[in-house]
């Protein structure tokens, strides 16, 4: 690998000893690990290992019944999915969550209602300081859309795309809120492989030029072994494995878990 | 295209409906104008409580079976507060407890039924009908009240060198007309244009990612709440000028369902359509299809306007259960 625009930094985000359970169903025990600045972090694991759930304690969707998260040194308890957004932190969905009814400019713009500071009368009259607002934000969106190769489809409703090119949309609306940290869930799902193959580099080249921090979950091994800096494997809510591709892909647990063995 | 053809049918057997009077001579031009325009402007008053539901379903996906209830509240409200004060600062008066009202629904019936099944929210939203219903006459009384917008009732005749007796209109249905299309104008705007709108827009498509780019749903609950309780004051206003404020308004909220569930639910223009096609559909059925029933099966030939607005709804129902705005779900497998 050449040198890094970014280089990798301090710890910006540690999970501290997680569990989560919906009833009797224990989704994580015990989970820590961390992610440090600039860096792509990869969860994996088989099908209901808890990849999901860990991200959606991240995000603020579920509350762990035990253990802590700190994001920049602060710990933080029982946080909105809309705080959680508010202090740095976008998100893409394995199932895309997209405003299907809205056209991808204005779905990329959603994604910029926190920079939105203007207020609602000078909006509806478009003038002044609203009007040099939008007008920034459209800035911003158009350099995410070229960034992200959708030109073409400004203006036509998402409900209409590719899944594909939704998979893309989903990624711009996260970007537009200029995220630190951004958590991509299962980004690949479903792709074919030209599609995988675009995903990863856009995924790199978001790391390298904005300097995000990463967080993707993925169950394909090969894909995430490419382009992660290091890599967390849960196996039935457990953290199984932890560091740098080669290392996940030596440690014996690891194998056994994707290939499965009798206990 | 070919399954249009029930869509169609039904569209046909209204225009045929709406010309057939005219066609048989049944009525004369002026008559037949007048009751158009005597439809319309129900029709525009149905509009502005469909608009409220629209509103409201389209932001939270909730049914507010309360908003009948909220155009009746607002009503008294202002009825109310102008006996004391001018009636433009009992409207500011009563915008602002509608307001208050939006953010205290928020707070104690939709905020602990977040992520709850759509009849749980519906049978809330009931709740709050008959807790608006009494508690309006716990505070405002029971009694009939007016509200005078100060603009001249007797109707004016216009086209008498048109037609033989010319046409009766009203100078204050025009006004509600006008009001209407403004309202219903700075509404779109205000979807389409703010940023606000915007995020409105997006919670209604998708909560879960709406919350993850940072738009906190309560806020906007709030505002949509709101925004549907000054509707529901529009329409309590005009209403109530015209019929008096009394507890039958709340019932208006029935004959707006079938508005609804015509226009599509998640559609303001939808609202707007549907509404005067309600309208006009109803007076004009019960004026001159009602005679017709006397005549050839010798009914009683009355009500008819209590009943056309459901039935129609119901054939949309069959063959068109989107409504004519609304969004078709097309579920990827």
């Amino acid at each position: 690998m050449t040198a890094r625009a970014h280089p990798i930094g301090g710890v910006i985000l540690a999970v501290e000893g997680v569990s989560l359970a919906f009833g009797g169903v224990q989704a994580l025990r015990e989970v820590s690990f961390d992610v440090r600045e600039h860096e792509v972090r990869a969860i994996i694991g088989p099908n209901g290992a808890g990849k999901s759930s860990m991200l959606n304690v991240i995000n603020g969707v579920y509350h762990p019944q035990q253990g802590t998260i700190r994001y920049l040194g602060r710990e933080y308890h029982d946080m909105d999915s809309h705080e959680v957004a508010a202090s740095g932190i976008s998100r893409t969905f394995q199932n895309l969550a997209l405003f299907k009814g809205m056209t991808v400019l204005d779905n990329i713009m959603a994604g910029r209602n926190l920079k939105m500071r203007t207020n609602l009368l000078l909006q509806a009259l478009r003038i002044g300081p609203a009007l040099r607002e939008e007008l920034e934000h459209r800035e911003a969106v158009e350099r995410i859309i070229d960034f992200l190769e959708i030109q073409a489809y400004r203006k036509i409703p998402v409900g209409r795309l590719p899944y594909g090119l939704q998979k893309r949309v989903d990624l711009a609306r996260a970007l537009a809120m200029e995220p630190r940290l951004l958590l991509l869930d299962e980004p690949m799902a479903g792709m074919n492989v030209e599609e995988k193959q675009d995903m990863c580099r856009f995924i790199l080249d978001v790391n390298d030029q904005f300097g995000t921090t990463i967080v993707l979950i993925e169950h394909d091994m090969g894909v995430v072994m490419d382009i992660s800096d290091r890599v967390v494997v849960l196996d039935y809510g457990r953290k199984i494995g932890d560091g740098t591709p080669d290392d996940v892909r030596a440690n014996q647990a690891v194998i056994d878990a994707y290939l499965g063995v009798s206990h | 295209m070919r399954k249009n053809w029930p869509v169609l049918a039904l569209g046909a057997a209204l225009l045929v409906g709406l010309a057939l009077p005219l066609a048989t001579g049944a009525s004369s031009l002026g008559f037949y104008i007048e009751v158009l325009l005597g439809g319309l402007m129900t029709g525009v008053l149905y509009s502005l409580v469909a608009l409220g539901f629209a509103l409201i379903f389209k932001a939270s996906g909730v049914f507010n079976f309360a908003q009948g209830a909220m155009v009746l509240f607002a009503a008294l409200a202002v009825a109310r507060l102008a006996e004391a004060v001018p009636l433009w600062l009992a409207i500011v008066l009563a915008t602002a407890i509608m307001v208050a009202l939006a953010w205290v629904i928020e707070r104690v019936v939709l905020r602990p039924l977040v992520n709850q099944e759509g009849v749980t929210l519906l049978m809330a939203t009931l709740g709050v009908t008959y807790f608006l219903d009494g508690f309006g006459q716990t505070v405002w009384g029971s009694d009939i009240y007016k509200i005078d917008l100060g603009i001249a009732k007797e109707p004016v005749m216009i086209l008498e060198k048109l037609f033989e007796g010319g046409i009766l209109v009203n100078k204050e249905d025009f006004l509600v007309a006008m009001v209407a299309a403004g309202l219903v104008a700075g509404l779109t705007l205000f979807f389409q244009k703010t940023a606000t709108g915007r995020a409105l827009r997006a919670v209604a498509d998708d909560h879960q990612a709406a919350q993850s780019v940072g738009i906190p749903l309560n806020h906007i609950w709030v505002i949509i709440w709101s925004v549907a309780g000054f509707v529901a004051l529009v329409a309590g206003v005009i209403w109530g000028s015209q019929l008096g404020v009394q507890f039958s308004l709340a019932q208006v909220a029935l004959k707006a369902l079938p508005v609804v569930i015509l226009g599509g639910f998640t559609s303001i223009a939808g609202a707007i359509v549907g509404g005067l096609i309600i309208g006009v559909g109803e007076k004009m059925a019960e004026v001159f299809l009602g005679p017709v029933l006397v005549k050839a099966f010798d009914l009683a030939g009355g009500g008819i306007e209590n009943w056309f607005a459901y039935v129609l709804a119901l054939l949309f129902l069959l063959v068109r259960p989107e409504g004519l705005f609304g969004e078709k779900h097309i579920d990827r497998v």
